[in-house]
C-alpha cells in the first residue's frame, strides 16, 4: 500500500512517495479519544462530523412531521390528526427542515470538511469560532424543540403576521428564539468561510484555479452574512409586537404587514438561494470527476453563482404579488425573477456540456448529479410560471408553489447531500460504501421523489391549496399517490443511513483518492491527518486538469482525452 | 495550541492554522470586517422599518421626537465621539508599542463608556417618569398617541440594541486592558487592540444616526 504524503500538484517530479511502515495510520479520527475529544474538537472534520450527526437527527424529525401530513392526506376528511395539529405539523416541518436542515446542511457538514482541504489549509480560520457555530446551532435546535414539546407552533414557517403577534396561542416566541439564535451559528461558519477562502488558500492557489465548489460557497457565505441578521431582527419586532402589543406589524395597533413580508421575505429570498447554491457547489465537483473533463466554462459557472447571490437579493417581492404589492413594483420583480434564471440556467447547460463526450462513468455520486441536474431544471422552470404575475394569481398558494420548491429544494438540495456525501465518504471515513446498495439508494430516492412531488403540480394546478388537511374528493387519488411516494422516499433516505453506518466499520479501505479526482483534499490520505496535509501543498495548475495530472492520476489515454 | 514564532525580536503566538503572522493578521481583520457587514444589515432592518414609518406617519414621529431630551443626546453624541478619538489614540499607542499610554487610553475610553451608559439610562428613567414607554404605561394625548408609540417602540429597540453593543464593547476593552497589563501587545503584536478599534468606532457611528433620527426632527416644534 503506498500513499502519497508530499504533494506538488502538477509537478510530478516533486513528488515523493512514501512505503508506510504501521500499519494503522494517525489520522483526524483516532488521533485523540474520548467523548470530550470529540466535544471539544476545534478540528474542522470533526466539527463537520459533529454538524453531520445533529443535521441528521432533526432531518429525520421534520421528515416525521412530513410522514404524517401525508398519511393525514390520504383521506379527503380529517382521519388522523385534527387540523390544529395539522397547522402544526407542517410548520414544525417547515422550521426544521428549512433552519435546521437546509440551511446549514451542505455547508456546515460537507463544507466544513472539505474547504480547507480543498484550499489546501491546515484548518479553517476561526476553528474556535466554528465549534462555538455547532452549540449555538445546537442550543437553537434545542430551543425550536421545546417549543415543539411545548405544543408546537402554527403560524407556517412564515410567522406571518399579525396571526404570529397577535392571534396564535401557540409558542411562537419559542420557536421564533430558536430561529434567532440558529442565525447566530449560520453567521459564524460564514465569516469563518469568507474568511478562510480569502486569506487561507494554498500557495499558487489562485481565484481561478479554486474548484467551482469553493466558489459557490462562498457566494452562499456572502448571502448568508448579509440577510441572516435582517431575519434575526425582523423576529425580534415579531417578538417585541407579541409580549408587549405594542404596534409594528399588527394593522390593528397601527402597524403594517406588508412590511413584515416585505422583510421576511428580503430574507427568505435569498435564503432560498443559500438552500440551493450549495448544492450545485457539490454538482459542480461531482460531474467534471465522473466525466473526466474539466467543467465546461470555468468561468462562466463561477460568476454564476456571483450572479445569483446578487440578483436573489432582488427578486423578493415574486412571493408577494397578491399582497398588495404595487403593479409597478409587482412588474420589477417579475422581471428579476426572470433574470436570476439566467445563471442557474448556465450552470445547468454547463454541467451537460461538461458531460458532452466526456467519458462518464454512473457511480452513486453521479446518479445523484444527474438527478439533480433534471428535478432542479424542473424546479427552476416551474419557478419560471411562477414569477410570471398573471400564472402566479391561479396557483399562488396552492400545492404547484409546494411541488416547486420541494424540486429545488428536496429534488436539488437532499439529492446533492446525498450525493455529496457519497462522494467524500471515502474521504471523511476511508473507506468504501457499497456500490451496488448505493446506486438502489439513489435510484429509490429519484424514484419516489418525483412519485411524491410530480402529483403535486397536478393538485396544485387544478385548484388544491396548501396548508389545508381536507379536501374535496375529486384530488384523492392524485394525494394517495403522493403519499405511496413519500413512503418510498422514506425508504431511500434510511437505505443510506444505514449502509454508510455499516460501511464505517466494515468498508473495504478506500485509498486516498478512489475516484481519481484532481481536488487538492484528494492528494492526502484518507481519513486525512489532523492537520490535513504533511506538508503545505503547492498549486500550479487550475482545478479538473485532467491532462496536466493524468500521469499523477494514472489515468488511461482514453480516459480523459476529449472532443 | 498555538506556538510561539519569532518576529522582529519579540515571541509571537502564531495559532497552528496559520503560516506566518501577517496571515494571521489579515484574516482576524477580514473576519472583523465582515461581522461589521451583518451588524451594518441587523441595523439597517431596523433603519427601513422606522423609515418606512415615518414616511407614513412623519408629523406623529415629529412628535414623538419632540420628547426626547436633545441636550443629554448633544452631550451623548459628544462623549461618543470623544470616545472613538481616545481609542484611536488607543490603537495608535499600540501600534508605536507604548503599552503604558495604550492602558491609559483604553481605560479613558471605557470611563467615557459609561458615563454614556450612566446618561443613557438617565434618559430611559426620564421617559419611564413620562409615561412614554411603550405597552400599558404609555400615556400620549393626541390624536396620533398610536403612532407617536411606533415611534417610541422603534426608539427602544434601536437604542436598547446600541445599548446592548455598548456594553460589549467596555466589556472587549476590558479584555484588552488585562491584555495590556499581562504586557501581550507590543509594536510588533496589536491585532486585537486594532480590532477592539474598529468595533467601537463602528458603535460610535451608529449612535450618530440614531441621534440624527430621533433627537433632531422634532427640535423645531419646541
Amino acid at each position: 500500500m503506498q500513499l502519497q504524503d508530499q504533494v506538488h500538484i502538477g509537478g510530478s517530479a516533486d513528488m515523493t512517495i512514501e512505503t508506510i511502515a504501521e500499519p494503522v495510520r494517525k489520522n483526524y479520527l483516532n488521533d485523540k479519544q474520548g467523548i470530550l475529544s470529540w466535544l471539544l474538537t476545534t478540528d474542522h472534520k470533526r466539527i463537520g462530523l459533529l454538524y453531520t450527526f445533529s443535521i441528521t437527527v432533526l432531518f429525520f424529525i421534520g421528515g416525521f412531521f412530513a410522514l404524517m401530513m401525508r398519511l393525514e392526506l390520504l383521506s379527503p376528511r380529517n382521519w388522523l390528526v385534527s387540523t390544529e395539529t395539522y397547522n402544526k405539523l407542517f410548520t414544525m416541518h417547515g422550521i426544521i427542515m428549512v433552519w435546521f436542515f437546509l440551511i446549514p446542511s451542505i455547508p456546515n457538514t460537507i463544507g466544513n470538511f472539505v474547504i480547507p482541504l480543498m484550499i489546501g489549509a491546515k484548518d479553517l480560520a476561526f476553528p474556535k469560532l466554528n465549534l462555538a457555530s455547532w452549540y449555538v446551532f445546537m442550543l437553537g435546535a434545542g430551543v425550536t424543540i421545546y417549543a415543539l414539546f411545548r405544543g408546537g407552533v402554527d403560524t407556517g414557517w412564515t410567522f406571518y403576521t399579525p396571526f404570529s403577534t397577535g392571534y396564535s396561542t401557540t409558542y411562537v416566541i419559542a420557536a421564533a428564539m430558536g430561529i434567532f439564535i440558529s442565525g447566530f451559528s449560520t453567521i459564524m461558519t460564514s465569516v469563518n468561510f469568507i474568511a478562510t477562502i480569502h486569506r487561507m488558500r494554498a500557495p499558487g492557489l489562485t481565484w481561478f484555479r479554486l474548484p467551482i465548489f469553493i466558489w459557490s460557497m462562498y457566494a452562499n457565505s456572502v448571502v448568508l452574512v448579509l440577510n441572516t441578521p435582517v431575519l434575526a431582527i425582523t423576529l425580534v419586532m415579531v417578538a417585541v409586537e407579541r409580549v408587549f402589543q405594542v404596534g409594528i406589524f399588527d394593522p390593528a395597533l397601527g402597524g403594517d404587514p406588508v412590511l413584515f413580508q416585505h422583510m421576511f421575505w428580503f430574507y427568505s429570498h435569498p435564503a432560498v438561494y443559500t438552500m440551493v447554491l450549495p448544492g450545485m457547489a457539490v454538482i459542480s465537483e461531482i460531474v467534471p470527476v465522473f466525466s473526466r473533463k474539466p467543467i465546461f466554462g470555468y468561468t462562466a459557472v463561477a460568476f454564476s453563482s456571483v450572479g445569483i447571490a446578487v440578483i436573489g437579493f432582488l427578486v423578493w417581492g415574486h412571493h408577494m404579488f397578491v399582497a398588495g404589492e404595487s403593479v409597478y413594483s409587482a412588474m420589477a420583480f417579475s422581471l428579476l425573477s426572470y433574470f436570476v434564471a439566467v445563471p442557474s440556467a448556465i450552470k445547468v447547460f454547463n454541467w451537460t456540456a461538461t458531460m458532452y463526450k466526456g467519458s462518464v462513468s454512473w457511480d452513486t455520486p453521479m446518479l445523484y448529479a444527474i438527478g439533480f441536474i433534471g428535478l432542479f431544471t424542473i424546479g427552476g422552470m416551474t419557478g419560471l410560471f411562477l414569477a410570471a404575475l398573471g400564472l402566479d394569481v391561479h396557483v399562488h398558494d396552492t400545492y404547484f408553489v409546494i411541488a416547486h420548491f420541494h424540486y429545488i429544494m428536496v429534488g436539488g438540495t437532499v439529492m446533492a447531500f446525498l450525493g455529496a456525501f457519497h462522494y467524500w465518504w471515502p474521504k471523511i471515513s476511508g473507506k468504501l460504501y457499497p456500490e451496488g446498495l448505493g446506486k438502489l439508494g439513489a435510484m429509490i430516492v429519484f424514484l419516489g421523489f418525483n412519485l411524491t412531488f410530480f402529483p403535486q403540480f397536478v393538485l396544485g394546478y387544478l385548484g388544491m391549496p396548501r396548508r389545508y388537511a381536507a379536501y374535496p374528493e375529486e384530488f384523492q387519488m392524485l394525494h394517495i399517490i403522493s403519499t405511496a411516494g413519500a413512503t418510498i422516499l422514506g425508504v431511500g433516505y434510511i437505505l443510506p443511513l444505514c449502509y454508510l453506518i455499516w460501511s464505517w466499520k466494515y468498508g473495504k479501505p478506500a485509498g486516498p483518492n478512489p475516484w481519481r479526482a484532481t481536488g487538492l483534499e484528494w492528494q492526502t490520505s484518507s481519513p486525512p491527518p489532523t492537520h490535513n496535509f504533511k506538508k503545505t501543498p503547492v498549486v500550479n495548475v487550475r482545478a479538473y486538469d485532467y491532462e496536466a495530472m493524468k500521469e499523477q492520476l494514472g489515468l488511461r489515454e482514453r480516459e480523459f482525452e476529449n472532443v | 495550541m498555538s506556538e510561539p514564532v519569532l518576529v522582529g525580536n519579540q515571541l509571537l503566538e502564531l495559532r497552528e492554522q496559520f503560516e506566518n503572522p501577517e496571515q494571521q493578521r489579515e484574516t482576524a481583520s477580514i473576519g472583523m470586517w465582515v461581522f461589521l457587514i451583518t451588524e451594518v444589515m441587523m441595523f439597517g432592518g431596523l433603519f427601513t422599518a422606522f423609515t418606512v414609518y415615518r414616511l407614513s406617519n412623519p408629523a406623529a414621529f415629529n412628535e414623538g421626537s419632540k420628547e426626547m431630551t436633545i441636550v443629554l443626546g448633544a452631550i451623548n453624541t459628544a462623549l461618543l465621539i470623544l470616545s472613538s478619538f481616545t481609542m484611536a489614540l488607543a490603537v495608535y499607542s499600540s501600534s508605536i508599542g507604548k503599552t503604558k499610554l495604550l492602558a491609559i487610553f483604553l481605560i479613558i475610553t471605557m470611563i467615557i463608556g459609561l458615563c454614556f451608559l450612566g446618561i443613557k439610562f438617565t434618559e430611559y428613567y426620564l421617559h419611564y417618569q413620562d409615561h412614554k414607554v411603550p405597552g400599558f404605561w404609555f400615556e400620549y394625548h393626541g390624536p396620533s398617541a398610536r403612532q407617536v408609540q411606533m415611534f417610541f417602540v422603534f426608539y427602544f429597540i434601536l437604542t436598547g440594541l446600541h445599548v446592548i453593543h455598548m456594553t460589549i464593547g467596555i466589556g472587549i476593552l476590558l479584555v484588552m486592558l488585562y491584555r495590556t497589563l499581562l504586557g501581550s501587545f507590543s509594536a510588533t503584536y496589536h491585532t486585537a487592540v486594532d480590532l477592539a478599534g474598529i468595533y467601537w468606532s463602528f458603535v460610535d457611528i451608529i449612535w450618530i444616526f440614531l441621534y440624527a433620527i430621533f433627537y433632531i426632527p422634532g427640535l423645531h416644534l419646541k
